[in-house]
């Protein structure tokens, strides 16, 4: 009966000619990869400085400086990905009003202004103190960052603290913003069934902070004991309880737009039920739903609602932590890949086959995943994450 | 009294410092500042543009899959191999209503043998020839973020290949997947309806080469011309995927709803 509807069948496999290419590949799901983890990493470092959460004092620099990281990596993806990158700065000089990608440029650089500022201003005291202990490059370099102020007095402090308080409040919704466009980047296009939905910028925000955050415990937590650092767990405990609370809602939406397809089973269902029970099935159902969620909800319920041990929070809240970056790649790669493999026939699919040496192959996405570590890495030789503490 | 005379002599002196730097830098930012594409709006004057308001019809009827049109296209526009500006579809219905569709190098070779893969009798069979739209609401304009692809006054969808940074924004955003990456420019490349022989009073190549006259383009304003008759007469003539609310002017008479 359904073929009197001139319902399309999937029969013949038919992608419209210029449907086989798939444009956005790996660099277009790592890009709302990093800037999530940016976004996410910024708000547990608000929580301490905006909403007060005492118990994540011990990540709250760190934090900070993990967002600015990985935020000195957001472009390098679009970069490689552009067909002329050399004309990147016309999204700046001529921007469409009317494209969602065309204010990338200007929040994405007002963002950075704004982090800077932030770590410039909470680091202030340690810079000072550090610029006292120092000689040559690094006391000019400390001088430059403290804008050659050495004024510790109260009132500069109370100043400060103002300063960090507004810098702090605008960045919980510029972080928002910054990647709840991202989703609507994917949003935005209705000419794709499976991206076009109102729910899009809300499950990147949401999935954003689920990295963020799981990328701040699973970092914390390894650099601690890769220094024979003694682990807050308190504050780990607290970023767990965040997690989970993040991730069930999270997974709720993820789950929540495919139950919306499958309940309305509108025109374009057929492809979005056989895309995800057929291309997808592996990187969807049994990797993004089944492993990588339903298992470390499990494990989030036993972390934060059981008698859990120091021990097993060290270890179990990493493992975790790690699980759900990985869910968040799956995500970000079901929607921006497994997307554009439905033609627009809506009778096929495509294929796409990761390459690993191309620009936007397997390599280079690996190395500008570690790049920010690198990044990482040096930000603590100029920032330490703990002074007090290397102090005391 | 001297004094302040000279106070304003230099205040003076300042203010035609400043007025000259202020213009001096606002207007080589001008010149450095790249403006939007459909800044030098293309001249429409007395031209073979002027009033006229172009369509696109294809007559599916009349399609007999020969591939011309796809040929033609290719040698204008020196299109690489794998990528379409413009592409023939055949369909065909076999006796249970099941559709099947192919195309086959986008049809360039022509459709010379049957498919021999079907196992029921075939009820009916059709070419669908497919070009871009040129929406009076393009998705592709909307979404590009540099102003490269803009809506030219006289209605042509055209893309700024100066301007274009290759993000394929616009190729995810058209709902009728006739853009491409140009795999030597790197910019987004797409059928303009032979923009530069319109212009000229001539019409798209594919147009011109049609053996069958399936594929009809004219001006809408003009009550004589064919598109014109059949735009205003009694004939089924729908438009691809409506629900998109693109409002194409490319129009298909006779299609069937299996269609996409």
């Amino acid at each position: 009966m359904d073929s009197i509807h001139g319902t399309a069948t999937l029969l013949s496999n038919f992608v419209f000619p210029n449907d086989l290419h798939v444009h956005w590949s790996i660099m277009i799901a790592l890009y709302p990869y990093i800037t999530g983890i940016v976004a996410g990493a910024f708000i547990v470092s608000s929580l301490y400085h905006v909403f007060g959460i005492q118990a994540l004092k011990p990540i709250s620099r760190f934090s900070l400086l993990f967002a600015l990281a990985f935020l000195a990596c957001a472009t390098l993806p679009l970069l490689l990905h552009l067909g002329r990158p050399e004309r990147n700065t016309n999204i700046m000089l001529t921007p469409n009003p009317s494209s969602a990608m065309a204010g990338f440029g200007y929040i994405y650089t007002l963002y950075g202004i704004l982090l800077l500022l932030e770590v410039l201003f909470i680091y202030r005291p340690t810079l000072v103190a550090l610029k006292a202990q120092s000689q040559g490059m690094m006391e000019k370099l400390y001088t430059l960052l403290t804008f050659g102020s050495d004024n510790l007095s109260p009132e500069s402090l109370e100043l400060d603290r103002k300063i960090i308080s507004f810098l702090a409040g605008i960045g919980v919704p510029m972080a928002c913003v910054l990647h709840g466009y991202v989703g609507f980047i994917f949003g935005g296009i209705k000419a794709n069934p499976t991206w076009a939905t109102p729910l899009m910028p809300v499950i990147f925000l949401l999935s954003a902070c689920v990295s963020g955050i799981s990328g701040i415990i699973l970092i914390y937590v390894l650099i601690r004991v890769i220094r024979k650092k003694p682990v807050d767990i308190q504050c780990v405990r607290t970023c767990l309880s965040y997690l989970a609370g993040f991730f069930i809602i999270d997974f709720v939406f993820e789950m929540l737009e495919i139950f919306s397809h499958s309940y309305l089973q509108t025109a374009h269902y057929h492809m979005v039920d056989l895309l995800l029970s057929g291309p997808l099935y592996n990187s969807f159902w049994l990797g993004q739903v089944w492993i990588f969620s339903v298992v470390p909800l499990l494990i989030l319920g036993w972390l934060c609602l059981g008698k859990v041990s120091d021990l097993a929070i060290k270890i179990a809240g990493p493992l975790v932590s790690f699980m759900l970056l990985i869910q968040v790649v799956l995500m970000r790669w079901n929607v921006v890949i497994g997307g554009q493999l439905i033609s627009k026939s809506d009778r096929g699919f495509t294929e796409f086959h990761p390459e690993w040496l191309h620009k936007e192959g397997i390599l280079p996405a690996i190395i500008l995943i570690c790049a920010p570590l690198v990044i990482l890495y040096i930000l603590s030789k100029i920032f330490p994450f703990w002074f007090e503490e290397e102090q005391a | 009294m001297k004094i302040k005379e000279n106070s304003l002599k230099n205040h003076d002196r300042r203010t035609f410092i400043k007025k000259v730097l202020k213009g001096t830098i606002s207007g080589s930012l001008l010149l450095v500042i790249p403006a939007g594409a459909d800044v030098g709006k293309p001249e429409v004057g007395n031209g073979p543009m002027k009033g006229k308001q172009f369509v696109f019809i294809v007559d599916v009827t009349r399609c007999i899959g020969c591939g011309s049109c796809c040929v033609a296209d290719k040698r204008e526009y020196q299109v690489p191999d794998g990528y379409y500006r413009t592409w023939v579809e055949r369909y065909i219905k076999d006796i249970d209503d099941e559709v099947f569709v192919d195309s086959p190098n986008g049809g360039v070779d022509g459709y010379q043998e049957p498919r021999t893969d079907l196992k029921r009798p075939v009820r009916d069979t059709f070419f669908i020839p497919k070009l871009c739209n040129m929406c009076q609401k393009p998705s592709c304009v909307q979404v590009c973020p540099v102003g490269a692809t803009f809506r030219s006054p006289d209605g042509f969808v055209l893309i700024d290949h100066e301007r274009c940074v290759g993000c394929a924004y616009c190729i995810q955003a058209c709902p009728y997947s006739v853009r491409f990456l140009h795999p030597v420019s790197k910019t987004a490349g797409k059928c303009t309806w032979c923009y530069h022989r319109v212009r000229k009073g001539l019409l798209p190549v594919c147009v011109e080469v049609c053996p069958v006259k399936a594929r009809k383009f004219g001006d809408m304003n003009d009550k004589s011309s064919e598109v014109y008759k059949l735009l205003s007469g009694p004939g089924v003539i729908t438009v691809l995927k409506k629900e998109m609310g693109n409002k194409p002017s490319l129009f298909y008479k006779d299609a069937r709803r299996e269609v996409v």
